[in-house]
């Protein structure tokens, strides 16, 4: 029984990592553009349901649905990136995320802001063996559900095909007639609603700060370099299995290696197969 | 772009040359630079700016407009600034920050400093400047053990007094299996010690403590964990501060585990704390508090002040041991007629005062730890909050001398 809820709790803690490391991989992907403000879209996720509860009233479903929208048709600075030396990406989308943390700081200052789970989803959930709260089942089946979502846009889509392409071959895709700048905008703002909505699924459950995405983007980082950059399939795969790893370390080993699992992870899969666990060498060139 | 780097560093150079004339004491004067520097080193921008930052910038402010208004033209000097500055809750950017306010600022006296590590850095700094610093936000006992000095006083709380407080209380109360976690840094560390000590001094056991990550977002396995111990614990005790802290409460209640049968009392609060958790996910909580701004109608006098200076904010225990820290250190150099280090610490020492924050307090000469009495608080339910911030229900006030632990005999000033 022990060893069944702390999987399930693993595969919860997991979505979070699937959710974030997902969007950015895709951006990563098309853009390559590693999005260092990631952290701060998941924060304004959070802070965007906030605020539309304290300033409007509006519940968390509206929340849900409106605030990944929002902040997903926001990419007039990060998408004119695609063009320019990396070294410039990392300076944008560093510099946002600490102008992103102090516009929240100067509307809310630096303390976490209360935030209740939805009415319907505030009770536990009765599986036989075990009980688990009924608001953490719904962010497991909700991430799940997305992550196929986006598995089967990418393969059985015409839009899929043409974005996995752009993704692989952006200079051969392009030598075929097909405009590979058009998907760039919408392929990032893609990447960062799934961002807001790992945020807005966080607030009940995490503390609603403006730093809570500076800490838990460390780690999404790592969980990207174990799937392998750019590869949508290994970042979900990974996002889950650091999830899991965590939580079964966390309950039955020591607690140095619960602390440094994620990154001791990453440091053997770099040694081992430095393109990530599902990447390909050449992808990446 | 490499024109304006060149430019940018051409003024830094141009400012820093500004800034290094420094005061120079003047002959006849008692006062170092014919004036008092106060400087207020915190968070300002980070996990604890809430429960003091530029606030308890506006606290000691007030203490210096208050001891003006007190003393008039009998006032040793008009002339008292207050200087601030963000240590980031870093230890090597506290120790710059320190030196710059005592070797360039010309600061007298260092207040506040959150964040242990960086709290035991900047005891270093001031023994080393034999300049005056009044701890108030550090919890640490090494203030007043390992690393306490003649120029340090430990001012509001510590982990030995909150863990005092609430371990043997909550013990005493029927709480007898306990289940700590606390975030592996030498601040959690110190609090399980201090806790599984006081907890075994009110007849209680502690069942299992786990350090968790620290900073952690998700406590899920360590809350899952609770029930399933053997046996099972009445209370889960957490040492988390902060953002942690809130992350915590939020996922207790998601897991029922009041419901359960743990219940929960936590290691260090503050009523900050309270606000962004709100007090409904709280209700019950037991812990330890320095000072409560409803307690009285003293208390509640100098809470409207503050509130009225702070945008509404009640203050913490934070802001209100600042305003007097501040004010006991110009009392102090009133009283001595000089700024001179070693001249007030004299008159400090041993001193046994009474003001809104100190109640029956004494500055004790044998290790610099200020005594003054404790407060065992629990946390109202939301229903019976009559206003906002009013928060607290105080169970029981813990006399001074009992709060806090004895000299340690680490302490040799």
């Amino acid at each position: 029984m022990g060893l069944l809820t702390h999987t399930f709790n693993g595969l919860v803690g997991g979505s979070f990592y699937a959710l974030l490391a997902l969007g950015l991989a895709v951006i990563f992907g098309m853009l390559r553009v590693v999005n260092f403000a990631h952290g701060a879209f998941y924060m304004l996720g959070a802070v965007g349901a906030f605020f539309l509860l304290d300033s409007f009233g509006l519940s968390f479903w509206v929340a849900l649905l409106v605030v990944p929208v929002v902040l997903g048709l926001e990419t007039t600075v990060i998408r004119r990136l695609s063009t320019l030396d990396p070294l410039y990406n990392f300076l944008l989308t560093f510099g946002l995320t600490l102008i992103l943390q102090d516009v929240v700081k100067a509307r809310y200052g630096s303390q976490s802001n209360p935030y209740q789970a939805p009415a319907g989803l505030g009770g536990t959930v009765d599986f036989g063996l075990f009980d688990f709260p009924a608001y953490r089942v719904f962010v497991f089946g909700l991430a799940v559900a997305l992550c196929v979502a986006v598995w089967w846009v990418l393969t059985r889509t015409r839009v899929g095909m043409v974005v996995r392409a752009g993704t692989e071959r952006p200079e051969l895709t392009r030598a075929l007639g097909i405009d590979v700048g058009r998907w760039i905008a919408p392929v990032f703002g893609f990447g960062v609603a799934l961002a807001a909505l790992a945020g807005v699924l966080a607030a009940p459950m995490r503390a609603v700060n403006p730093l809570m995405g500076g800490d838990l983007i460390i780690g999404v980082f790592a969980v990207v370099v174990i799937g392998g950059l750019g590869s949508v399939f290994g970042s979900v795969a990974a996002g889950f299995g650091i999830g899991l790893l965590q939580a079964w370390s966390e309950a039955y080993g020591p607690a140095l290696l619960a602390q440094t699992l994620i990154f001791l992870v990453m440091a053997l899969v770099l040694l081992f197969r430095p393109a990530g666990l599902f990447g390909r060498e050449e992808g990446a060139a | 772009m490499k024109k304006s780097l060149a430019i940018g560093a051409a003024l830094c150079v141009t400012l820093a040359g500004c800034g290094g004339g420094g005061p120079r004491s003047s002959g006849d004067s008692k006062l170092t630079g014919d004036k008092i520097v106060l400087g207020v080193l915190n968070d300002q921008s980070g996990v604890y700016a809430q429960l003091s930052g530029k606030n308890s910038v506006v606290a000691v402010q007030m203490a210096v407009e208050d001891f003006k208004a007190k003393y008039g033209d009998k006032a040793i000097t008009k002339n008292i600034t207050v200087e601030t500055a963000d240590h980031q809750n870093k230890p090597d950017v506290a120790n710059t920050r320190a030196s710059e306010m005592y070797d360039r600022l010309g600061v007298d006296a260092i207040l506040d400093v959150p964040t242990s590590s960086a709290a035991l850095k900047v005891a270093d700094v001031a023994k080393q400047a034999k300049k005056l610093y009044f701890n108030i936000s550090g919890a640490t006992t090494d203030l007043t053990g390992k690393s306490c000095n003649k120029y340090t006083f430990h001012y509001a709380y510590d982990t030995a007094m909150l863990a005092n407080g609430t371990g043997t209380a909550a013990t005493q109360a029927g709480a007898k299996n306990w289940y700590i976690v606390y975030p592996d840094y030498a601040f959690g560390q110190d609090m399980q010690k201090s806790f599984a000590a006081a907890v075994a001094k009110g007849g209680g056991t502690v069942i299992a403590s786990d350090p968790t990550p620290f900073p952690n977002d998700n406590f899920s396995t360590f809350l899952l964990k609770a029930p399933t111990l053997n046996p099972k614990p009445d209370v889960l005790g957490t040492m988390q501060a902060g953002a942690d802290l809130v992350n915590l409460v939020k996922q207790y209640n998601e897991f029922k585990l009041k419901d359960k049968g743990v219940g929960l009392a936590v290691g260090l609060m503050f009523l900050t704390d309270i606000n962004s958790l709100t007090p409904d996910a709280l209700a019950g909580t037991t812990f330890t508090d320095a000072w409560y701004w409803n307690f009285d109608e003293q208390n509640r006098a100098w809470a409207d002040k503050f509130a009225a200076k702070a945008g509404g904010q009640r203050p913490t225990f934070a802001h209100a041991a600042n305003y007097s820290a501040a004010m006991q250190y110009l009392e102090a150099v009133q009283a001595a007629g000089t700024d001179d280090a070693d001249a007030v610490v004299k008159q400090l020492e041993g001193k046994k005062v009474n003001d809104f924050f100190l109640r029956n307090g004494e500055f004790r000469a044998a290790d610099h730890r200020v005594l003054h009495d404790a407060y065992l608080a629990k946390v109202k339910p939301g229903s019976e909050v009559k206003e906002p911030w009013d928060y607290e229900q105080i169970v029981k006030t813990i006399p001074a001398q009992e709060a806090f632990r004895a000299p340690s005999a680490d302490c040799k000033l």
